[in-house]
């Protein structure tokens, strides 16, 4: 028997070897495409072949050039008023990145920082704190957006104001709640009887074990906040119609979706791939914080 | 003149306990009741009692966490009550330290050995980060394990480990006291020993107090010199361990004792029977009247439902029980 054992233990020892090579490589698929996307992104001057908005009546609605009918000229078609798509897919990656980043950024810091603390003190300082939250909770994001794209006037500023100024609740509910929990942890009380300011307990016992729910809360929020800019965009809060960004390029496409469906599907598919690949990531930089997975 | 490091006087902890849809509240449980006890430097205090006796609620007023609705707690002589944040921080934290029940959750998961075991350090002493992690290393080998433990993560250990790494922690500032809730009973059996030899030894090599709280009363007699039995929220019986096991005088401490192990059947008396408690303890948000323990005492008396006894000493130690007034 003692030799079964031993046969075992090798070949489960060589399959996790092979697994842990099949989640690095999984790995590198997800962090290649953000990367690629990122780069396009800072350096989509260089790579966009046409101006993303300029307009040629006379190529409108050509489809990608590895399609029946398609010209070399655009690799991903055009639009109905004759744009290159690839182009303006580069351009609005600037646009739909930044701005999910920029406010993913913002409002989980605002959220986490509350939530702590709420949850952390609790008593009337909780019961502010949530009262602001669920007021948060309740008011509609394009409602805001409206009201400063008149104050502000319509800008890529006004719709980053108007989805932090609510968007922090989302984060402050859940992290609260965890928080709330973590208080009544043993080593929150061994923290005090060591003598750790309430400070320190909240950045180094508290925050580091509310990091999982922060990151499937952000990964989750990419894509809502890629489509939120679009709405914002399309209220006419954001940015003005000739510039692109991915949610306003699918919107734009929606009334040819039969006759010229890659005006719409191919910023979809960037959407896609970019929600996906955050969660990937999310999912792997959760376990790789965590020191209970970190080894497997 | 015995050297007293700590002395709880009068203490009492006070609960508001709500209920229902608009928080209304419906009473005070006196989790702790007037409760006295003091413990000498290098020596061991034991407080005894079922689950909801009121033993943790003591540990925390000793601790800080809370602070007791009435009474006062000295530390060598001092009322620290009185103090402020800075002297608490100061004077008082760094010199009273836990060891708490639960090897799993008194760890942040997320710390390794020597962040954990240095976090006293960093929190109270400013040292060099090496001067920290050698007193981790010096630690570690004082509770028997070893250098390379410090770059683990809790979770790496067994639950025997991880409470020699909380004993570690305890040590680390020095303190004169240190309150250990329940140290083993959440170990496995075969390695409770290993632990109380631990701390017994530790307790001499450094003249270390220790205030024990145990169920277990084997524990307790290893362990300490003194015991406090303690019974819904108060102390019953007080007194020095050996003449306390001898010469139990509350019926509820006889009964503790003949319910556990330390008395084989076979030790026992032709006509010693063996004492059962019968019922549930009562609630502490509505203890019964006159003597707490009346409703379960095999051996009360009318009086006892109807006036409180006094604390009374008998021999060396002391009793709160009609049979002695
Ligand atoms: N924060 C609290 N609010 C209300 N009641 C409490 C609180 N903490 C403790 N109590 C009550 O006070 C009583 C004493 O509790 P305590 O935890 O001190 O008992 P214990 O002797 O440590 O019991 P155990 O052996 O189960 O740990 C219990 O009845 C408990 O329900
Ligand atoms: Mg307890």
């Amino acid at each position: 028997m003692e030799y079964l054992r031993d046969i075992n233990e090798a070949k489960i020892e060589k399959r996790m070897e092979l697994r842990r090579k099949f989640s690095r490589l999984m790995l590198i698929i997800p962090v290649v495409i953000l990367a690629l996307l990122i780069l396009s992104a800072i350096f989509a001057p260089l790579l966009a072949p046409y101006s993303p908005t300029e307009i040629a009546m006379t190529e409108r609605l050509q489809p990608p050039s590895f399609l029946k009918g398609g010209s070399p000229k655009h690799f991903l078609g055009t639009d109905s008023l004759g744009r290159d798509v690839f182009s303006r897919i580069i351009y609005g990656a600037r646009i739909s990145l930044s701005f999910s980043l920029i406010v993913i950024f913002i409002t989980g810091t605002v959220g986490t920082i509350l939530g702590i603390i709420s949850g952390y003190f609790g008593g009337r300082l909780d019961s502010f704190i949530m009262r602001f939250t669920d007021v948060a909770l309740s008011i509609p994001a394009i409602l805001i957006a409206i009201i400063l794209a008149v104050g502000l006037g319509p800008s890529f500023k006004t719709i980053v104001i108007a989805s932090s100024i609510l968007g922090w609740s989302g984060y402050a509910r859940v992290i609260r709640g965890e928080a709330m929990r973590l208080r009544e942890v043993d080593f929150v009380a061994q923290a005090r009887i060591i003598g750790s300011s309430r400070m320190r307990i909240m950045i180094k016992h508290i925050f580091p074990n509310v990091i999982n729910p922060l990151i499937i809360i952000a990964t989750m929020m990419v894509g809502l906040m890629i489509i939120i800019e679009a709405t914002l965009s399309y209220l006419g809060a954001g940015i003005p119609p000739p510039n692109p960004s991915w949610g306003a390029m699918v919107n734009d496409g929606r009334n040819y979706l039969e006759t010229a469906w890659w005006i719409s599907f191919f910023p979809g598919f960037c959407i896609g791939l970019v929600v996906l690949s955050c969660n990937y990531l999310g999912d792997w930089i959760r376990d790789k914080l965590d020191p209970r997975l970190r080894r497997l | 003149m015995a050297d007293i490091l700590l002395e709880g006087r009068n203490l009492t902890m006070l609960y508001p306990v709500r209920r229902g849809l608009f928080q209304g509240l419906i009473g005070m449980v006196r989790a702790v009741d007037n409760v006295s006890f003091s413990i000498e430097r290098g020596k061991t205090l034991s407080l005894v009692g079922e689950s909801g006796a009121g033993k943790t609620t003591t540990a925390k007023s000793v601790l800080l966490l809370e602070r007791a609705t009435s009474g006062s707690v000295y530390f060598e002589g001092k009322d620290i009550y009185q103090y402020n944040k800075d002297q608490l921080k100061r004077e008082y934290r760094p010199r009273v330290q836990a060891v708490q029940q639960n090897p799993w959750s008194s760890m942040n998961p997320r710390m390794r050995v020597k962040d954990i075991v240095a976090e006293p350090l960093v929190v109270n002493a400013k040292q060099s980060k090496k001067e920290n992690y050698d007193r981790v290393v010096e630690l570690l080998d004082q509770v028997g394990l070893k250098a390379e433990h410090a770059e683990h993560f809790p979770h790496e250990f067994s639950g025997g480990q991880r409470q020699r790494i909380a004993v570690a922690r305890a040590l680390a500032l020095n303190p004169s006291l240190v309150v250990l809730d329940e140290p083993v009973s959440a170990l496995d059996v075969s390695i409770r020993a290993q632990i109380m030899n631990l701390l017994k030894d530790l307790q001499e090599a450094h003249n270390l107090s220790y205030l024990v709280i145990a169920h277990n009363l084997a524990t307790v007699r290893y362990m300490s010199h003194g015991v406090a039995i303690m019974y819904l929220g108060q102390i019953v019986e007080y007194g020095d361990t050996e003449d306390l096991f001898e010469n139990p005088l509350h019926p509820y401490t006889n009964a503790l004792i003949s319910a556990s192990d330390l008395k084989l059947p076979e030790d026992r008396d032709q006509n010693e029977k063996e004492i059962i408690l019968s019922g549930e303890m009562p609630s502490p948000l509505n203890p019964p009247t006159g003597c707490r323990f009346h409703t379960r005492c095999p051996e009360a008396r009318p009086e006892c439902s109807k006036i409180e006894p006094e604390m009374v000493t008998v021999g060396k130690h002391q009793v709160k029980c009609h049979k002695f007034v």
